[in-house]
């Protein structure tokens, strides 16, 4: 049954040349990539069930046994990460082929190559989450992120080369960076493998070690958009395609957070950047929701409460215990959700009002109230309100930051409670312009009933009735796939909720893996490994 | 580096791979400052050709941390080269080759678009330093 492993990255990569094949053939093209996610969330759902039972599961590829061949490992994290994700990825893949249809399959992203990229990029996605070997991680990202660079500037319009470009220049950047980091690790012990570096990286002199973790925690906190590397997102996400910013926001800057725990506790388990990874989480935190509080833009407001709260998931890592690393791994999976859900109603938003600039929104909750629903429930979940899987997270997370107890991580912790209000105040403001706001008349300043009565204009008071008909009128005619596939993440994620318990309980077992290396060691060499 | 190395670390690296490398490490350098320079820019070409500068600084790099000797064939006797970091270079360079061909389509889709090889100014940035320029002159 092992065999099946590799099938998690062998199917996509088969279904974007499929893909590629069938360009002509839009059909086609959305009957393979939808079958072969299906697939793929069918396999690992089992791959997640299995290694809850059974323990991590290790595959040498072609045979060839741990330090020298390419290994796939699915651990707990693995597997919980590749489940989340790929739910994530149908649904917006769902969501972009009914949105394309309903514009008639033109411009915004040419199909022939969308279907293709996309896969190519669940592809990187699910190595990258199964790599045992630090190549094999930099060749999946390189992979993704590859399909990123088409996907973001699909289309290529001017003001996509434009936005797109800082994106590409800085994830190349950091690839170089990733890279020279594993020629110097390959130097320093002739390994690359996760499993068998464990063992000797703790043979190295402190300072090389150092260096070695500084480059690798540069090169991803890169891709995870942490706060002095975190510049690039804001500029670039709102300007791509709806369902390409949604999977971008919820997958990409994870992967970087997937690889950063990953190393740190397998690689780097000496907590020497700890303390510093604490105040840059807390400045993470609290600039990204500053800069969410600025703008004008829904899609780009978004953007920045998504750089801030990776400084959660960072928070989880920096505290270096059982119990922060558990609400971690349960605060990345309930990120990927909720951050696409609400791109996902970004889109939506776009699609009915024509726009997400706030001051030119309002009465959605009249015109629509299905999409306010949409937009509200993963917004209060992304803010923490109690019943919801954020608020869990954060629970999880500040108790991890009390149980280490020192005085930065307690300030982290009340950081990150007021990083939650600031989120819930920023959410609101959206929800109460977008949403709440009552007429299309105040527009153009003013209260409405000051400006405009019934009986003294009565062309205004027509034009103002004629754009909310328009609205509803929008409203109405969002695509059911739209809809659906929205409804599909929204719902995933309150799931994290209701079966909070199972889940977070994975989370934990995931946890106590990492910090036990030798599990994770055991099971890919078959001995103790460490000299 | 080797005075760092200690252990079982030593045992694995030889003294081939640390002692040759002064030039390699010149040249690393080098391509690095050239190619990082080069990259931050808003013209694409410069772009396009600073990442290979650096693309290949790092193959050097890759090359530089593996053994040294004879080619690693069946039925060679002797020190044989380490051919993993081979292995890695040739990775390395089919993906620069993937990126350097995406990098070249979009300087080719830019300048058709705005007849020129670098990117326009972000929107943003351009109303920033407006409103700083109006503070500025404000006083």
């Amino acid at each position: 049954m092992i065999a099946l492993m590799p099938l998690a990255v062998m199917l996509p990569m088969g279904g974007a040349a499929l893909a590629l094949i069938f360009g002509k053939r839009p059909r086609i093209q959305r009957v393979v990539s939808i079958v072969v996610l299906l697939i793929q969330l069918v396999i690992e759902l089992w791959m997640l069930l299995e290694v809850d039972r059974n323990g991590t599961m290790v595959m040498h590829v072609g045979g060839w046994s741990a330090p020298i061949g390419i290994t796939l490992v699915a651990d707990r994290l693995s597997a919980l990460m590749m489940v989340v994700s790929t739910i994530v990825t149908l649904a917006v893949l769902i969501y972009a082929i009914s949105a394309g249809q309903a514009d008639g399959d033109e411009t915004d992203t040419p199909v022939s190559i969308f279907h293709p990229a996309f896969l190519i990029l669940a592809t990187g996605v699910s190595n990258a989450f199964m790599a045992g070997d630090l190549f094999n991680l930099f060749v999946s990202f390189e992979i993704l992120l590859t399909a990123s660079y088409v996907l973001i500037t699909s289309g290529g319009t001017r003001e996509r080369l434009r936005d797109g470009a800082p994106y590409i220049v800085v994830s190349l950047l950091s690839s170089i960076i990733f890279l020279s980091a594993i020629a110097l690790i390959y130097t320093a012990t002739g390994t690359v493998n996760l499993a068998d570096l464990a063992g000797k990286l703790d043979g190295l002199p402190v300072g090389v070690l150092l260096v070695l973790q500084a480059m690798l925690l540069v090169a991803f906190g890169v891709k995870a958009a942490i706060w002095p590397m975190a510049g690039w997102l804001p500029d670039s996400y709102p300007t791509a395609p709806a369902p390409v910013t949604a999977v971008f926001a919820g997958l990409l800057t994870k992967v970087g957070v997937y690889a950063i725990i990953r190393v740190q506790t397998l690689l780097f388990p000496g907590g020497h950047f700890d303390d510093l990874l604490m105040v840059i989480a807390l400045i993470t935190m609290v600039v990204g929701i500053l800069g969410a509080l600025a703008q004008a833009g829904i899609k780009r407001m978004l953007s920045f409460t998504l750089v801030s709260h990776i400084g959660y998931m960072l928070f989880g890592v920096a505290v270096h215990n059982e119990i922060g690393l558990a609400a971690s791994i349960y605060y990345v999976a309930h990120h990927i959700l909720v951050q696409t859900a609400l791109f996902l109603a970004a889109g939506l938003i776009e699609r009915v009002a024509g726009t997400t600039v706030l001051a030119r929104l309002s009465g959605l909750a009249v015109a629509s109230p299905l999409l306010a629903v949409l937009f509200f429930l993963p917004a209060m979940n992304l803010a923490g309100v109690p019943p919801f899987s954020g608020f869990l997270g954060k629970v999880g997370l500040f108790e991890g930051g009390v149980e280490q107890g020192s005085g930065l991580a307690l300030a982290v912790v009340v950081g990150g409670a007021v990083t939650s209000l600031l989120t819930l105040y920023t959410i609101l403001r959206v929800w109460g312009r977008a949403f709440w706001r009552p007429d299309p008349e105040i527009l153009e300043g003013g209260a409405p009933n000051e400006r405009y009565e019934r009986s003294q204009d009565k062309k205004q008071w027509a034009a103002a009735q004629a754009r909310r008909r328009n609205l509803k009128e929008a409203a109405r005619r969002m695509p059911a796939g739209m809809l659906g596939a929205t409804t599909a993440v929204v719902a995933v994620g309150l799931l994290l909720t209701v079966a909070g318990g199972p889940i977070y309980g994975i989370a934990e077992r995931a946890a106590v893996d990492l910090t036990d290396r030798q599990s994770y060691i055991q099971s890919v060499l078959g001995t103790e490994g460490t000299p | 580096m080797s005075q760092f190395l200690s252990g079982s670390a030593v045992a694995e690296v030889s003294a081939h791979a640390l002692s040759s490398n002064v030039v390699i490490a010149v040249a690393i350098g080098v391509l690095f400052s050239c190619g990082v320079y080069l990259l931050v820019s808003k013209n694409l070409i410069r772009v396009l050709l600073g990442f290979l500068l650096v693309g290949h600084g790092t193959n050097l790099l890759l090359l530089s941390s593996g053994t040294l000797g004879k080619p690693p064939i069946v039925g060679e006797d002797g020190e044989l080269a380490d051919p993993l970091p081979q292995a890695f270079i040739l990775t390395s360079i089919v993906i620069t080759l993937a990126v350097v061909t995406f990098l070249l389509a979009m300087a080719y889709r830019n300048y058709r678009l705005t007849k020129d090889t670098e990117l326009d100014d972000d929107p943003d940035d351009v109303a920033v330093a407006a409103r700083t320029e109006a503070a500025g002159g404000g006083e």
